[in-house]
């Protein structure tokens, strides 16, 4: 019994040491490597944007070292899979805070992760780009956050813009119900009357919806309609395409930027002939032309990646985690040191960097810093995008 | 003194009768540390007290605080699963319709915390108690499918509601208030769950041991013969079911004002599916079991997110070994081992 007793405590005692020590404290020192925290969805629902922004922080981060580092200092990464669950993307941004004590956080894949920490990261006072897609991210501004991706908003604004062009004014909306479809639904009723477009439809399709032969049909008995705008992705604008060549419906049909992948004019066939949407540069990034300033970034970035992880691999998901990783890199270089604070100034006064999603520059009330040329409108044409200038 | 001796047998002037004392199973003394209600309460409230020495940060706080949030919930679904044998695939539904309530209250109608904490347990407990009465009729897959789908109807409405929930993205919470002072920061955040942790376990507890939990062990065992015996088995399902459910939403409540954010996440499947997964890996009909299942689910994830792309494997690996080799759970199967190793070493 008492062996047995002695050898409990020491057991005890043992665990008890093993948790004290687990805790070494870093110190932080001048040429210690800077520290750069991420949590992204590399795993779950959301993988398609996380996988692509991880392989990118790692790969230029890694070239990053190779080159000398940033200010003459190695880099590290601390990265931490959320998978697309806001209540760990909070714990791991605590983690990345209090324990691993990063200079910077770049991620947060998804809107719901981001907006989760944002609080954390205000309170802590550290440095924040979020490569997430949602407005009310930057919006209102917040001091420590940033974020580099377009917004639905600047979608239908570019969208409105090339009506405005071909003299459009009667438009039906028709949107997926889904988080994405729902959300440009919104921004774009808001934006339209500043571009004199009045939305005269407005019908909305289910996320496992097959067909919209009766939205579309209600949107086509509609008097007047001049063209129609499709807010939606995955599947059901490739549906949403198809139902409108069967119904010959001719008026112009603008898709959004969600389904700027080749995946979609597989899927819609010949009906995607003509069709046009707003997408970031990257994807055409051989079509610019030479003189384009922002050719020289979009084609190095896609040949960097594909050379690594093979052809047709790149998507502007990693493009967003890229731009942010060299407005953190600007800001260190501008503000000669990761001093929070100087960053952060730094950051905010980023003018004209440009990067995957177009020129960036920033001010007080705009942590995003992006204007309506960072969308490129594209015409699919021969099964293939055509640039629309 | 014959006239003091009642009709029933018993002496007014001797000492009072309990249970344990007319069954004649008044524990000796290792027995009661090795009981649940004595030691393990103990027991807990000693690794309360000790554990904040270990905590070197806000992180460690964090997720020694989610660690007490689950483990509420869990201990009120063990009366639910362990000791009424009724299965509940839904309970991460109540769980985040708590916090969904607080947060709603409080950030869209400013009304206090304190308020909405109790709105929502109450709100829970009525819902719980209306879906009750029709579904614990239904027992097995058929009880499992139901419970399913009220934890999915939940889930869906709260994603779907988004001008009142924030829709999938979530929404803020404002700190919890006492007396005009923010609640905020780990180790103010880690006495609170500390206590309503004690509290529910305790409450656990005086539950199993009650002629209610005497009720549930029987139905447990076999409905019909606890309703030959008497039982209102319905009457015990429905309570025992409410009251795992409110538990769940008080946690649910704690959490939102403890994370400032609520997402849909929180009501999900598979959140559910977690929850249960705690009360079978730490042991079934076993509070203290439930606990730490809460602590090992927790914390695996966090211990094990340095092996990266690892992780699911290693986790699964860990629990698919403790299920083979304790197949009672955790806490059941290892309080038997000390209780002979006990018996061994008194004789």
């Amino acid at each position: 019994m008492t062996h047995s007793f002695k050898t409990g405590l020491m057991l005890a005692g043992l665990a008890l040491g093993a948790l004290g020590l687990a805790d070494p404290s870093p110190a932080h020192a001048e040429d210690d490597p800077i520290r750069v925290g991420s949590f992204l969805a590399v795993t779950g629902p959301a993988s398609f944007l996380g996988d692509p922004e991880l392989k990118t922080l790692e790969m230029y981060i890694e070239r990053l070292n190779e080159s000398g580092g940033l200010n003459g200092r190695a880099v590290d990464l601390v990265h931490y899979d959320t998978a697309g669950d806001a209540n760990k993307a909070r714990t791991f941004v605590k983690r990345l805070l209090e324990e691993d004590e990063v200079d910077v956080i770049l991620g947060g894949s998804t809107t719901g992760t981001t907006m989760a920490v944002i609080p954390l990261v205000e309170r802590a006072e550290v440095p924040f780009v979020s490569f997430a897609g949602g407005v009310s991210i930057i919006d209102p501004v917040k001091p420590w956050v940033f974020k580099t991706p377009h917004t639905d908003r600047m979608a239908c604004e570019k969208i409105f813009e090339d009506m405005q062009g071909r003299d459009i004014t009667r438009v039906a909306l028709i949107s997926g119900t889904g988080g994405f479809g729902k959300s440009m639904r919104g921004q774009c009723m808001d934006v339209a009357p500043t571009f004199g477009i009045e939305i005269v439809a407005d019908e909305t399709y289910g996320p496992g919806d097959t067909d919209m032969v009766a939205q579309l049909t209600k949107i086509k008995n509609t008097e007047g309609v001049e063209a129609v705008v499709n807010a939606g992705f995955g599947q059901g604008p490739a549906i949403v395409t198809k139902n409108v060549a069967q119904l010959g419906f001719t008026v112009p049909l603008y898709q959004s930027h969600g389904v700027a992948s080749k995946k979609f004019i597989e899927l819609a066939g010949d009906a995607a002939e003509g069709v046009r949407l707003p997408a970031a540069a990257l994807l055409v990034a051989e079509k610019l032309p030479m003189d384009d300033p922002q050719r020289p970034v979009v084609v190095g970035y896609k040949a960097t990646y594909e050379a690594v992880h093979g052809e047709g691999s790149v998507s502007t998901f990693g493009g967003h985690a890229l731009d942010g990783l060299m407005l953190y890199k600007g800001a260190v270089e501008a503000a000669g040191g990761i001093e929070p604070a100087a960053v952060r100034d730094a950051l905010e006064n980023t003018r004209g960097y440009m990067g995957t999603a177009g020129e960036v520059t920033m001010s007080a009330d705009d942590h995003l810093g992006l204007g309506l040329s960072a969308f490129r409108m594209l015409e699919i044409r021969d099964g293939d995008w055509a640039l629309v200038e | 003194m014959a006239h003091n001796v009642r009709p029933s047998g018993y002496s007014k002037f001797a000492k009072k009768q309990t249970y344990t004392r007319r069954m004649g199973t008044k524990k000796n003394r290792a027995q009661m540390l090795l009981s649940e209600r004595g030691g393990g309460l103990s027991l807990l409230i000693l690794v309360i007290l000790v554990l904040p020495l270990f905590l070197a940060n806000n992180y460690h706080y964090d997720v020694v605080v989610n660690i007490g949030i689950n483990a509420i919930v869990v201990v009120g679904l063990n009366l639910l699963i362990g000791h009424a044998g009724q299965i509940s695939l839904g309970h991460a539904g109540f769980f985040g319709l708590g916090a969904y309530v607080s947060a709603v209250l409080t950030a869209r109608y400013g009304v206090h915390g304190l308020v909405a904490l109790p709105v929502g347990a109450l709100g829970v407990g009525i819902l719980a108690y209306a879906i009750a009465r029709p579904v614990l009729r239904l027992s097995g897959h058929y009880l499992a499918m139901a419970t399913l789908g009220v934890g999915l109807i939940i889930h869906i409405v709260i994603s779907r509601e988004a001008w009142l929930t924030g829709g999938p993205d979530g929404m803020y919470v404002p700190p919890l208030e006492v007396m005009g002072v923010a609640v905020y920061g780990g180790p103010v955040w880690y006495w609170i769950v500390a206590g309503a942790l004690i509290l529910a376990v305790w409450l656990s507890l005086n539950v199993i041991d009650s002629p209610v939990g005497r009720a549930l062990r029987g139905l447990n065992g076999s409905e019909v013969a606890a309703q030959a015996a008497g039982v209102d088995t319905t009457r015990y399902k429905v309570m025992v079911f409410v009251l795992s459910a409110v538990m769940a939403a008080v946690a649910g409540s704690l959490a939102a004002h403890f994370s400032e954010f609520v997402s849909p996440t929180k009501a999900s499947f598979l959140q559910s599916i977690l929850f249960v997964t705690m009360v079978v890996l730490g042991g079934m009909a076993s509070t203290f079991g439930a606990v730490l299942g809460a602590v090992m689910l927790t914390l695996l994830p966090q211990v094990l997110a340095d092996f990266a792309d690892y992780e699911q494997v290693i986790l699964g690996l860990i629990m698919m070994a403790v299920m083979i080799a304790l197949p009672k759970g955790l806490v059941p199967t290892l309080t038997a081992l000390v209780k002979r190793w006990v018996r061994r070493a008194g004789s």
